[in-house]
């Protein structure tokens, strides 16, 4: 189903928690997925005593693709027009991670309504993982 | 051009992909539902064509008898003196520009091409590099499907978490 218009205002917000206490194993999942098989994600002594991080943590992709469902959740399927993110904090394993999108504009160009949103995923300490925009056409 | 590849859309990956990202929505995977739906037919979740790095020629995986850098015996499988910059490169930012509904079944030609490379002092990574890569996908009727646009940022030194 997709939006309406007239249904939204600028400010609305929609979220939905997109991970519960984050697998390594989704990390793994994803890096098949992808194709992204750096082993900063996936391989612990590499991520520690080669890279030099804490642990391993998420491909910044598999934030961006779970913000990515809340926002098709939102909008419907096929609609998106945009959508951009910065990762803005690493997301290591166990995190929890609430997307959320808020309503910056509700515009219409050619007599096609389209809705703006401002992107926001952040983890389970409030702090924001990733930040972005994205636009989708929506039905009058 | 040379450096173009196909990237075949196909089912059982887009359902691995949404998988990964914890998406159960039909639409990706049940073309029955699909078909009733205003897309009308399987479409891919919105970063899937992330997964056209399967399909680049240049893509970096374990293969045999090349030595790879993740752990193995060691913290890393390359051999002495031998080092990885992988560890000191982020994705910084990626956008997508969806022209048309990515449909399953549908096999895209991928051109890429170099953006913007700018730098900038880091509070946290030290002095950071930051570089974009675009990548257009193609249908096979030569119509734009998807404009995608990462920006990868070099640290230097592994970035504080």
């Amino acid at each position: 189903m997709a939006l309406n218009a007239s249904a939204i205002s600028v400010g609305d917000t929609y979220q939905e928690v997109v991970a519960e206490n984050l697998s390594r194993t989704q990390l793994v999942q994803y890096a098949g997925a992808s194709g992204d098989y750096n082993p900063i994600h996936t391989d612990t002594p590499f991520a520690q005593e080669i890279a030099g991080y804490p642990s391993v943590f998420a491909h910044g992709m598999l934030s961006m693709g779970m913000t990515g469902r809340m926002l098709t959740n939102y909008v419907g399927d096929g609609r998106l027009t945009a959508f951009g993110v910065r990762f803005t904090r690493q997301v290591f394993p166990g995190a929890t991670l609430t997307a959320k999108a808020t309503v910056a504009a509700v515009r219409q160009e050619d007599g096609q309504h389209f809705v703006d949103l401002a992107l926001s995923t952040t983890n389970q300490d409030g702090q924001e993982v990733c930040k972005g925009d994205a636009s989708a056409r929506i039905d009058p | 051009m040379p450096d173009d590849f196909s990237f075949p859309v196909e089912s059982g990956h887009v359902m691995l992909f949404a998988r990964a990202v914890g998406d159960d929505n039909p639409v990706y995977r049940d073309p029955e539902h699909a078909a009733s739906t205003e897309v009308q037919g399987p479409i891919a979740p919105p970063t899937f064509v992330q997964a056209s790095y399967h399909w680049d020629p240049n893509a970096s995986y374990p293969r045999p008898g090349r030595p790879w850098r993740g752990s193995a015996a060691g913290p890393t499988g390359l051999p002495p003196g031998e080092t990885s910059s992988s560890g000191r490169g982020l994705h910084a930012e990626q956008r997508y520009i969806y022209h048309r509904s990515l449909k399953v079944g549908e096999t895209l030609t991928v051109r890429r091409r170099p953006g913007e490379t700018w730098q900038k002092q880091g509070r946290r990574g030290g002095s950071l590099t930051f570089s974009e890569e675009i990548s257009d996908f193609y249908n096979h009727a030569g119509e734009l499907v998807v404009t995608a646009t990462s920006v990868a940022v070099i640290t230097g030194r592994a970035v504080d978490p």
